[in-house]
């Protein structure tokens, strides 16, 4: 089975997930990323790498921050954006996944950026385009479903690097729901393929998912003991709809029992630093001293998350 | 008509013979193997040299979409592919739409299968109106319409006590009770096995559970009421174990399992391969283990084809929005023997599996090779090869996870009642 994400050369052609990403890809994404930090504090924000190229912005499924986040990449690149809310319009008048990207190719896209209900659309909207010959567009996967979300994974682990500089020694626990969470899938793909010897999951067992020991990760249902020595604690949003039902009582058990305390983070390293995806869920899933204090560097992540993403579409466009 | 049909290697599941013999056929039937009847003056001589001659193949499930879903298939192109697979009677399931819930319907389609002269058609009546787990179906009317049996197809009835008494009510007739082991609240929305690739590529996922639960409660349920019940699509090794168990408990209790199940396992999921959706799931590779050497010992006593006909709008989607199922009545033998071949089984005993005992568990006289059988016939060549392609395939369904798959053993011509409706290159399907 041939890797999609990677033409013959190795280089990347799409990004739809870490998962079987050479661990030189990785880096070279990160080493990519760190100049581009510094456009944000020039007087004019932009460089011209994508001058002329068209970016689509293709979300089937509603999101402000992450889409901001893309668009303002491409922006600072120099590309043109073109920003389509698909739950909104076609998909709701019957358009099947392939019309719409079969007429936004017409458009002479170069590049899209996918958001997706469904886990594994951004493969099978790369697949068509590779099948209909029009292997050139390039599909940043943006999210999907519960599989990955590896732009965020990758920034994750920027700000990772960016505070502790070497993966190889470093104990980072995940924390919440691990069973719905794109993002924590793309953290343990990215994590394990860099290196970090040791790998946590702290969470109840029905927000697990089966047979979690095989992705080579450690498992704790008490927080206490899972954030013990940590030198990353990444937290995970708890969608409103998990809170209450058949998975989880009520969101203050899920406060008392997962919740991140500045009490419970005194467990972890004196220098651990503190990561959330956003958008965060105060007083459910992180307390607000933790969100605030200086442990957080939630905001940083956001930061870095543009100039990751700026990494990632230079790198497909100059594949 | 008169055929003789000469030197072809006659291999007969029924008796365990496998060796080379002449047929003659003689108004529809088998008149002798061996040597000639009496008078006997061949219209028409077949010559099968390298050939295997067997029983027409006897498919327990071949969803031929009619009525309701003619842009996925239609009776003339699925009966089409039946016979160019060597099948010559197949059982569909009552998931159509509407369900096969009324006389009418069944009468109908027996009455449109047999006009198009194919493949005998066994259809599978509805347990419950609509499938909706609710209403017992008329189920002496629609054996009287031509009904083998009772199924909810891939529905599970929820209400246990309508199982119940729709369990009660067919053993009072004598009817077969044909049912698919899952509960319905645990598979929930799931679309792959619960397993290392579901984990993985965040899909929801069915656990063993939703099968091993269900299959408790059918088993617990066939032991009271004495209803004859057939499982259909075993999934899981801890499934086949309950069987097992159940059948030295004395329970007369027949299953089947599906040939993507003996030869795919979760793993063929890969980058969210559509194909490889299918209900039940693919499960693990033990489960997939379990399965084959069940197969092999006779805990499950058929394999089928499950064929499904999907059309491509409904396949071409994220792999847990596509339509389940896959096509399969051409794959049936090459499959099936490719599975024999790998756990080293005798020929006829392969073929039984997708022979005399699907027609055991029909209650039909066919599947075996003996004078005053029907002749319905299957001659394949068993060394040849082909690669599984869309072009290829007669099926309207182009969808199988075993697109560009080579393998051995192609039909080169099916006989039904004595009358050749396949032969290859001489059909214009072919």
């Amino acid at each position: 089975m041939l890797n999609p994400q990677l033409n013959r050369n190795g280089e990347l052609v799409h990004l739809l997930s870490i998962d079987g990403l050479p661990r030189e890809v990785l880096l070279k994404i990160l080493d990519t990323a760190a100049p581009f930090t510094e456009v944000a504090e020039r007087e004019v924000k932009k460089i011209p790498l994508l001058r002329g190229k068209s970016v689509f912005n293709l979300f089937f499924e509603p999101s402000t921050r992450t889409r901001t986040t893309f668009e303002i990449a491409a922006k600072r690149l120099s590309a043109d954006v073109i920003n389509l809310n698909v739950g909104a319009s076609s998909q709701s008048k019957g358009e099947t996944l392939l019309d719409t990207v079969d007429n936004l190719s017409a458009m002479q896209a170069d590049m899209f950026v996918v958001r997706h209900a469904s886990s594994g659309a951004p493969y099978l909207i790369a697949q068509h385009l590779s099948a209909t010959g029009r292997a050139h567009i390039h599909v940043i996967n943006a999210g999907d479903g519960r599989h990955a979300h590896p732009t965020q994974g990758l920034l994750d682990m920027y700000t990772i690097r960016h505070y502790k500089r070497d993966f190889t020694r470093l104990t980072v626990a995940i924390v919440g729901d691990i069973l719905h969470s794109r993002v924590a899938r793309s953290q343990i793909d990215a994590l394990t393929i860099l290196g970090v010897p040791e790998i946590r999951m702290i969470a109840p067992p029905t927000l697990l998912p089966a047979e979690v020991g095989k992705l080579g990760v450690r498992v704790f249902h008490d927080m206490r003991l899972g954030l013990r020595d940590a030198d990353v604690v990444m937290m995970l949003r708890l969608q409103n709809e998990r809170m209450q039902g058949a998975l989880l009582p009520s969101p203050q058990e899920y406060f008392k029992t997962y919740g991140l305390t500045p009490e419970k983070l005194a467990l972890a390293r004196p220098d651990a630093i503190v990561m959330h995806p956003g958008p965060m869920n105060r007083g459910v899933e992180i307390d607000s001293a933790v969100a605030d204090g200086p442990r957080a560097v939630i905001l940083p992540q956001v930061t870095f998350g543009i100039a990751v993403r700026m990494a990632v579409m230079s790198m497909l466009a100059g594949a | 008509m008169k055929i003789r049909i000469r030197n072809g290697r006659l291999v007969d599941p029924a008796s365990g013979t496998d060796a080379v013999r002449d047929v003659f056929i003689a108004a529809g039937r088998i008149a002798a193997i061996g040597a000639p009847p009496d008078a006997f003056h061949a219209n028409r001589v077949i010559d099968a040299a390298g050939l295997v001659v067997c029983p027409g193949l006897i498919d327990l499930s071949a969803r031929l979409r009619e009525p309701g879903y003619e842009y996925r298939a239609t009776l003339e192109s699925e009966m089409e592919a039946a016979v160019a697979g060597g099948v010559t009677t197949l059982a569909c399931p009552p998931d159509t739409d509407p369900p096969l819930d009324e006389p009418g319907l069944v009468e109908m389609l027996k009455y449109r299968a047999r006009n198009l002269n194919r493949a005998r058609v066994c259809p599978l009546g509805a347990l419950t109106t609509g499938l909706s787990g609710k209403r017992l179906t008329e189920m002496a009317e629609l054996t009287e319409a031509g009904c083998v049996g009772f199924s909810q197809a891939g529905t599970p009835v929820v209400d246990t006590a309508v199982l119940r008494s729709a369990m009660q009510y067919a053993a009072g007739f004598g009817y077969a009770v044909w049912l698919q082991p899952e509960d319905s609240f645990l598979a929930g929305k799931g679309v792959a096995h619960d397993g290392e690739v579901a984990s993985r590529l965040g899909l929801a996922g069915i656990p063993v559970v939703a099968e091993t639960i269900a299959l408790f409660t059918l088993l617990q349920l066939a032991r009271e009421t004495g209803v004859r019940l057939h499982v259909m699509r075993l999934s899981s090794a801890a499934g086949v174990a309950m069987l097992r168990a159940a059948r030295e408990g004395g329970l007369a209790v027949s299953a089947d399992v599906s040939i993507n199940h003996l030869h795919l396992s979760e793993a063929d999921i890969g980058y969210f391969d559509p194909h490889a959706r299918l209900g039940p799931p693919l499960r693990a590779a033990s489960d997939r283990e379990a399965l084959r050497a069940a197969a092999a010992d006779g805990t499950i006593d058929a394999i089928c084809s499950d064929h499904t006909p999907v059309d491509d709008d409904a396949k071409q989607l994220p792999f847990g929005e596509a339509e389940p199922g896959a096509t399969g009545l051409e794959l049936l033998l090459p499959l099936t023997l490719k599975w024999g071949e790998e756990l080293g089984l005798p020929l006829a005993r392969s073929l039984a599996r997708i022979t005399t005992e699907p027609a055991r568990i029909l209650g039909l006289e066919a599947g075996r090779m003996e004078p005053g059988a029907a002749a319905d016939l299957c001659l394949f060549d068993p060394l040849a090869e082909r690669t599984v392609s869309r072009a290829g395939l007669v099926s309207q369904g182009k969808n199988t996870p075993f697109l560009g798959a080579h393998l051995k053993a192609v039909v080169r011509m099916t006989l039904v009642g004595g009358n050749p409706v396949y032969e290859a290159g001489r059909s214009d399907q072919g």
